[in-house]
């Protein structure tokens, strides 16, 4: 009985065991990769591009009108920001300490705010923002792509995007993102 | 709004008669009269506010579009602020008269080809599209190899004389089990 001509496909047990652990191991490693990411931060394609150019009134004073272009030659900051947004206060207080510490000048775009909300919520938590500029149908937050306040683009001399922050400045993000970045520009 | 006319005079022509059938038929034929009345009012109805190819045309658009805020859901369904927004300028730009790739190149340039449903063809998405493709193909380069592997294993290995008289053997005793 045992001579009845029964084969087995032909290659090493071994290889035939190795190589389904092996295809397992590289879906791990990309399912892993994959859930680690976070869907809500989409690379913005204005990096490195010149920052939209835009003319909106002060908040403060809206009879005066405010433009990227009287930056030029200065890093700064916009930030974007609105009363409403809760993620605003939670990033607040960095951006208090930063604009205390006199390293780059910070403007805030207020984004679909009414005007008496965000001059309120200014009062009440403080102004880290040389100025703010009201973007009252969010026109200009479309230009720059904003889609989650808050938003914070780091702008070089030239008047070019070159660092994005999707989500509130942590102290970490402030830190080894934004600083290191602003010296660099600065030098 | 002239069939109201119509029936108005209609019943008062006929209003000395008092009969209780006729008082019904007249009823009726009043209120079939309004039901037209209200038929025709509503085929020439108030225009909407846009013209529906410029509707057509947004919709059309916006469920091209990602929306951001709620990633799983277009422009065109979504309610979040910026949804309604990047609505309005949709038709804005058609109302400029920019046409459809002018006005998608528009949102890929603020938000990236991640706001497109259906990326675009380019070094960085030839995984995303080939991938597919390229998984089936090589497959089937596997199955293949794997069958004629096999077909040769069985063709290329003939019994031994030995093996050959056994078998022989007992395929005489299965056919001896048989006749019995």
């Amino acid at each position: 009985m045992q001579l009845l001509p029964v084969r087995l496909p032909a290659g090493h047990p071994m290889t035939r065991f190795l190589v389904p652990l092996a295809i397992f191991i590289v879906l791990v490693a990309f399912l892993a990769i994959g859930l680690g990411l976070n869907p809500r931060e989409v690379p913005s394609p204005l990096i490195n591009k010149p920052a939209p150019a835009f003319q909106l009134p002060q908040l403060h004073q809206p009879d005066k009108i405010f433009s990227q272009q009287e930056m030029k030659g200065k890093v700064w900051l916009l930030n974007v920001w609105a009363s409403w947004c809760v993620f605003c206060r939670e990033e607040h207080p960095v951006l208090m300490a930063l604009a205390k510490s006199n390293v780059v000048p910070i403007y805030g775009l207020n984004y679909k705010d009414p005007r008496n909300d965000a001059i309120a919520w200014l009062k009440q938590f403080g102004d880290p923002y040389a100025l703010s500029i009201a973007d009252r149908d969010g026109r200009v937050g479309i230009d720059y792509g904003v889609y989650g306040v808050p938003e914070t683009f780091v702008i070089d001399k030239e008047g070019a995007i070159r660092y994005k922050q999707i989500g509130p400045v942590t102290p970490a993000v402030l830190k080894d993102k934004i600083l290191p970045l602003v010296k660099e520009l600065q030098s | 709004m002239s069939g109201l006319g119509l029936a108005a005079m209609y019943y008062e022509q006929r209003s000395t008669n008092n009969d209780p059938r006729l008082v019904v038929a007249r009823l009726l034929a009043l209120i079939a009269v309004l039901l037209f009345a209200c038929a025709a009012a509503a085929g020439d109805a108030v225009p909407t506010v846009a013209d529906p190819m410029t509707n057509k045309r947004a919709v059309q658009l916006g469920e091209k579009l990602r929306c951001l805020v709620c990633q799983n859901q277009s422009i065109e369904e979504s309610n979040a602020e910026l949804a309604v927004d990047l609505r309005r300028q949709i038709r804005e730009m058609i109302a400029q008269g920019k046409s459809d790739a002018n006005i998608l190149d528009f949102m890929v340039q603020r938000y990236g080809d991640f706001v497109l449903y259906q990326p675009p063809f380019k070094r960085t998405t030839l995984l995303l599209w080939l991938g597919p493709g390229l998984l089936f193909v090589t497959g089937l380069v596997i199955l293949i190899y794997n069958l004629r592997r096999r077909r040769a294993q069985r063709d290329e290995q003939p019994l031994s004389t030995e093996q050959q008289k056994q078998a022989e053997l007992l395929l005489a005793a299965g056919s001896d089990r048989e006749r019995r």
